[in-house]
């Protein structure tokens, strides 16, 4: 017969059967446990989606107001938005116009973009004044699909202006009526020209409503006595975390220009997203720190009360390692059920709550931020799975103490009260 | 398994003190004993009288003092907590007066649970439990959780663990404290039965006059120390 120290290896089957019917053998302490772990998952999973469903609707709100996830101006333009700073259309540049075709690049569009005044028959208002070509504009920024009343534009030929709701409410004019834009052009004399108000787009954010009035490129260049070049070109990739590549690919592409990302030109937005990082991980810790303590002392419990059991075990000749992992196969199998009721509860919420959430009585605060009034949870396959291993290790890093108390004890000790 | 030694316990000058603050009360003082491979012994004595803190510390849950304990050729005092478990896993069974067995395991798991630390297969653990439970007259009630059976079922489910792997020494702690007259006296029988056919060393406290009857050889302890030792 061995009496090697060796000979007892972990006997897998038989811990793993103890531990599972001890789970169960006080049924109120283990499903408020358990209860716990689920709530304290959903409160996570749950939190995040609505943070960063509101983090997201306000950077898709940044990236949709014309920046895109990756801009290229001229250099200087960004300090001094003017005309006097071009730079030449993509199809001049055959490595730009490569790039914009490849699969990198989900859309692109080319404008113009100077500061300018708009007059009515009642008022005048500084605005930015923005040539664009509408069929490109679609699917990149917001103004291909905010036009409410009146029509989009039809080309980069049209002469009509598309003007925001509160502008027009501002302006004290309305659809068909003419306005005046003025600006300078390159050689710094007025550029003037009357438009007839075509369409009336209308956002969430009031800035952008008032800030931006829209007209084909081609009548924008007219306008201004400018050549073929355009103020920017605005790209989307397919991820707005994940620009690196694509602003490599970029910069090689027109390596003259200035080529930003949205976080460098909205650094604001920018911060949201590193703060909302920061937020997730000390919400979960603050979530995790509370479960622990009810773990820890739970299993700390069930230590106690079996120290008998303990005991006897040892007596029968189970080694320390094997009553450590008794405890520990506990635990996890408490967190593993408990994270699976955790998954299903955040699924079960959320998925009902697919078309958002109206939060239109607390939004009006918010629109300077990108809120809008329909809030849509963001379930990001990251924050699952990091809330369900930080529950996970972490929660078996709790259990190692009670765990350990339980394998250190010494087998007198504990089965004393049945011996003497 | 066959017993290796002439001695299967062997005690030399062993004392026990326990420390209850400044106080210190000699348990046992210097113990000389030498039990034979396949000797029942029963250690008798009034509580207090040290037998339960010898069979402590001959099941290697205790460690003596002074002295020096000898079980299956080992000295126990040099070994390691991980070697007197697998000590206690191979060599030694054991029988406590209450609380035998483990609550969430069947009569069955319970008599297994040692086997299966040995390693032993599925198949032929479950072969051997089921011979010995039907051998302690506990067929049918296998599957019964400990919480399921009467107080003489769960010692003979003890017993039936501590012999299914034929360890060299069994030590049971006032077995029948806990049962009648009637029960006392099946145990008891069975244990002699096994003593004798298996070849397996009983040592068995007690402080009843009708459990000492079973005993081939009778240790009485008396304040720690051994005041008579009578072969029958």
């Amino acid at each position: 017969m061995s009496m090697s120290t060796d000979s007892q290896n972990i006997s897998w089957s038989i811990v793993f059967r103890i531990a599972w019917r001890n789970l169960w053998r006080n049924h109120r302490r283990s499903l408020i446990m358990l209860s716990a772990i689920a709530l304290g998952l959903w409160g996570m999973i749950w939190m995040t989606a609505l943070m960063r469903g509101m983090v997201d609707q306000m950077i898709d709100s940044s990236i949709k107001t014309l920046s895109g996830h990756i801009q290229i101006h001229a250099p200087g333009y960004l300090e001094d938005p003017s005309i006097e700073y071009l730079i030449p259309p993509p199809d001049e540049s055959p490595t730009l116009q490569s790039l914009l075709g490849s699969d990198d690049v989900v859309a692109w569009s080319q404008r113009i973009r100077v500061p300018a005044v708009i007059r009515s028959e009642r008022d005048v208002f500084a605005v930015t004044l923005v040539g664009i070509d509408p069929a490109k504009e679609k699917g990149l920024s917001f103004i291909g699909d905010s036009v409410t009343e009146g029509d989009y534009l039809t080309s980069v030929d049209d002469s009509k202006l598309l003007v925001g709701k509160k502008l027009l409410e501002r302006l004290e004019t309305r659809l068909n009526r003419r306005v005046v834009l003025m600006s300078q052009d390159p050689e710094n004399n007025i550029a003037e020209r009357g438009f007839r108000i075509g369409g009336m787009f209308d956002t969430d954010l009031e800035a952008t409503e008032t800030g931006y009035v829209f007209a084909g490129l081609e009548t924008v260049r007219k306008m201004l006595n400018t050549g073929p070049g355009v103020s920017e070109v605005s790209l989307l990739g397919h991820d707005y975390r994940e620009l690196d590549a694509l602003l490599d690919k970029t910069q090689s592409a027109v390596p003259d220009a200035d080529v930003k990302t949205w976080i460098a030109q909205d650094p604001y937005m920018g911060s949201m997203l590193a703060v909302m990082d920061g937020f997730v991980l000390v919400w979960f810790a603050v979530i995790f720190l509370a479960l622990s303590f009810g773990l820890v002392n739970t299993l700390l419990m069930a230590v106690f009360e079996r120290t008998r059991e303990i005991g006897l075990v040892q007596a029968l000749g189970m080694k320390s390692t094997n009553i450590l992992y008794m405890v520990l196969i506990e635990s996890v199998i408490m967190l593993l059920i408990g994270l699976v009721a955790g998954n299903i509860l955040s699924w079960l919420t959320i998925l009902p709550l697919q078309d958002g959430i109206d939060v239109s009585s607390v939004a009006a605060g918010m629109e300077f931020a990108g809120m809008s009034s329909t809030l849509l949870p963001a379930v990001k396959t990251f924050d699952v799975v990091l809330a369900n291993l930080l529950v996970l290790v972490l929660g078996i890093a709790a259990s190692l103490f009670p765990a350990w108390r339980a394998s250190r004890k010494v087998p007198i000790e504990a089965i004393t009260r049945v011996w003497q | 398994m066959t017993n290796e030694n002439t001695n299967a316990v062997k005690c030399r000058q062993v004392s026990k003190v326990f420390s209850q603050g400044e106080l210190a009360v000699n348990a046992l003082t210097d113990i000389d004993l030498d039990m034979a491979a396949g000797e029942f012994v029963c250690l008798s004595g009034s509580s207090g009288s040290g037998k339960t803190t010898l069979l402590n510390m001959i099941g290697g849950l205790d460690v003596a003092t002074a002295g020096e304990i000898t079980v299956a050729g080992k000295r126990l005092d040099k070994m390691r907590m991980s070697e007197l478990a697998d000590l206690r896993l191979h060599h030694i069974g054991f029988v406590f007066q209450a609380y035998n067995l483990i609550p969430v395991l069947s009569a069955r798991e319970n008599v297994e649970f040692v086997m299966q630390l040995q390693g032993i297969e599925a198949d032929q653990r479950r072969k051997n439990a089921m011979e010995i439970l039907e051998q302690v007259g506990l067929t049918g009630m296998e599957d019964r959780r400990p919480a399921e059976l009467s107080g003489g079922q769960q010692q003979r489910v003890a017993v039936a663990r501590a012999i299914v792997s034929k360890p060299a020494l069994i030590l049971a702690d006032e077995p029948t404290a806990n049962l009648d007259s009637e029960n006392s006296d099946k145990l008891m029988t069975l244990m002699r039965e096994l003593n004798s056919q298996i070849g397996t060393t009983f040592i068995i406290s007690t402080h009843d006059e009708g459990v000492m009857a079973f005993a081939k050889r009778l240790v009485r302890l008396h304040d720690g120390r051994i005041v008579s030792d009578e072969t029958k």
